[in-house]
Order: C-alpha cells, then structure tokens, then sequence
C-alpha cells in the first residue's frame, strides 16, 4: 500500500463525485434528460438493492439476505417507517442465519 | 453551522430522517471497522487507512483496492477496479445536482459526500428543502461514522463480521423503504425493474463496479413520452 495509490484514488473519486454535482451544476438541461435524470435514483437504488440481495462479487446466490429483504419490502409495503423497515430486514436476515 | 441549519433541525418533518440517516451511520461504521482492519492487514499504515475513508469516502472502491493489494495485486489494478466502482458517484452527483444547487464551495463539499446512501434518502421525500435535508444529515452521518469505524478497526485489528447481526442486509432494506416513494409513478416502476434486472444479468459477465452504471441506461427504456399524447384505451 503506498501514499501514491490513496492520493490517487482519492482524487479519482472526487472527479466522478464532482462531474455531475458542480460541472453540469444547477444550469438547465433539456426536458427530456430532466426527466430521464429524474428516474435515475429508482434504476438505480433498485440495482442496489438487487447487487446487495444476490452478489457476491460477480457470483450470484440467493441465501438469507433474500429473506431479509424480502421482510424488508413487506414492512415498507405495510408502511413501516424507515428505521422499522432497516431493523426487521437486518433482524430477519440474522435470524434465517442462525436457523441454518 | 448556521442558524438555518438549527431551525432545519428542529423541523418536525426531519426528525426521521435524522433517525434514519443515524441508523445508517451506525450500519456503515460496523463495515467501517472491517475496513479498518483489512487496511491494516493489507499493509497500508494506521495513517493511510485513515486517510482512505477521510479523502476516497467510497467504501465498495475502498474495499477493492485493499483486497487487491492484500493478494498482490498491482497498484494499477487496485486504482482500475476501484475507480470503476467510484464511477456511479458521478451519476449520482448528476441526480443531486438537480436538488443541491447552491454556493460553489458548498457544492464542493456536498459532492464529497454524495454516495449511494446519501443520495438514495436525498431524492426519497417530496419536498425539495426536506431532500436536502436528508442529503446533508445522511452523507454527514455516513461520513462521521465511516472514519470512526476506520480508526476503531485500524488500531484495534480485529472486528465484528457485519453478517453476524444480519447488517448486510441493513442496507439494502434502507433502500427498500427508500425506493418506496419512486415506485408510485408507472415510469419509475419500470426504471426500478429494468434497473435491477439489468443489474443482475451483468453481474457474472462484467467486472464489478459496471453492472450499476449498466442499470443507468435502464432511464432510457423507461423515460415517459415526451408530450401526453391521446392514449388508445389500453388500461
């Protein structure tokens, strides 16, 4: 591990963060990319939450993460609010664990 | 911190987001210590590790290069893999940067903190001052407790598997209760479908980090019509 590798890294990072949040910044964009930009969190925290359901790095298996989360959509579906929803999806996939 | 930063506070509205941005905090940190450890045990010094999560702020890339690293991996390779997988934050810096305008240092400092977590509660509420809010408490809290977990599993050496309290799957049960609200419009339903669906099918064929800004593309599929047109009677 060097010095040059965090620096490195830290400044890649930055500049994607950057890109989007001060390059194209508050300045208006055509309608049609608003809209697309506006389904962006809904594509995307919905691949996250698949990545995080069934990854393990680029193998894909169901074990009792699904359970868990799929305890999680019930509880957001029944309205809980966030912090219930977070417990339970944790609470049941450690529970499923531990059965096995 | 500013008198306007108090009185958001004290918005009754906030006082679950300041619940849920703390609980992810907490969540983050226990992988923190994790990440605390292999740093460590991949060679990296107290020092570096630190300032990894203070400086990079990505914990998937932070994760990457320090398990390339600890199987010899080269720097090249460590920088490659984990840049890729800090390519969605540019995406997702484009998502907030339609809510976070602002002062130029202001936007300077949000953009490090714009990660998955942040921007996912930043885009949840329907009130613009509110996604803000969430922005702001959930990327602040996400970052206190990345780096107190760091220093925690750096200079302690061992830690807490995450998987032991079921805290793998605290996340993406937060994005659960998160997606919720987006998921009311037909076309974020489909984004959200095509989004995952796409994400699972390129997880096994590209390299990690790719299937997210693959499952971007899904907005293409599921923008709406530009104008409302005179729709036949289809539902």
């Amino acid at each position: 591990m060097t010095w040059g590798l965090v620096l490195g890294l830290a400044t890649g990072a930055y500049l994607f963060k950057v890109l989007g949040l001060v390059v194209v910044g508050d300045r208006s964009l055509p309608a049609v990319v608003e809209r697309c930009l506006n389904l962006i969190p809904a594509a995307l925290i919905a691949a996250l939450i698949a990545k995080d359901t069934f990854s393990v790095g680029q193998h894909l298996q169901v074990d009792a993460r699904l359970a868990g989360v799929t305890a999680a959509i019930i509880a957001a579906w029944r309205r809980a609010p966030v912090i219930v929803v977070i417990v339970i999806g944790a609470g049941v996939t450690a529970l499923v664990r531990s059965l096995r | 911190m500013t008198p306007a930063v108090f009185a958001t506070l004290r918005d009754r509205r906030v006082r679950p987001i300041l619940t849920t941005g703390v609980t992810l905090g907490l969540a983050v940190g226990v992988y923190a210590i994790s990440f605390g450890v292999a740093g460590v045990a991949a060679g990296a010094t107290t020092g570096q590790t630190c300032a990894m999560s203070l400086l990079v702020f990505t914990g998937a890339s932070q994760f990457s290069a320090v398990s390339v690293i600890a199987s010899g991996g080269s720097i090249g390779s460590a920088m490659s893999g984990a840049l890729l997988l800090a390519a969605r934050n540019g995406v997702f810096g484009l998502t907030m940067s339609r809510r976070l305008t602002g002062r130029l240092p202001t936007r300077l400092l949000a953009a490090q903190l714009t990660i998955d977590e942040s921007t996912a509660m930043g885009t949840t509420p329907d009130d613009p001052d509110l996604q803000r809010a969430a922005f702001w408490i959930t990327g602040v809290s996400v970052y206190v407790f990345w780096n107190l977990g760091t220093l925690i599993g750096a200079l302690a050496g061992n830690a807490i598997d995450p998987k032991t309290y079921g805290l793998d799957a605290a996340i993406p049960a937060a994005f659960v209760a998160m997606i919720w609200p987006q998921l009311r419009t037909r076309p974020g339903r489909r984004a959200a479908a095509v989004g995952a669906v796409l994400c699972l099918a390129t997880i096994p064929v590209v390299p990690v980090g790719l299937p997210i800004l693959i499952a971007a593309l899904a907005i293409l599929i599921a923008v709406p019509a530009p104008a409302p047109t005179t729709q036949p009677a289809s539902r």
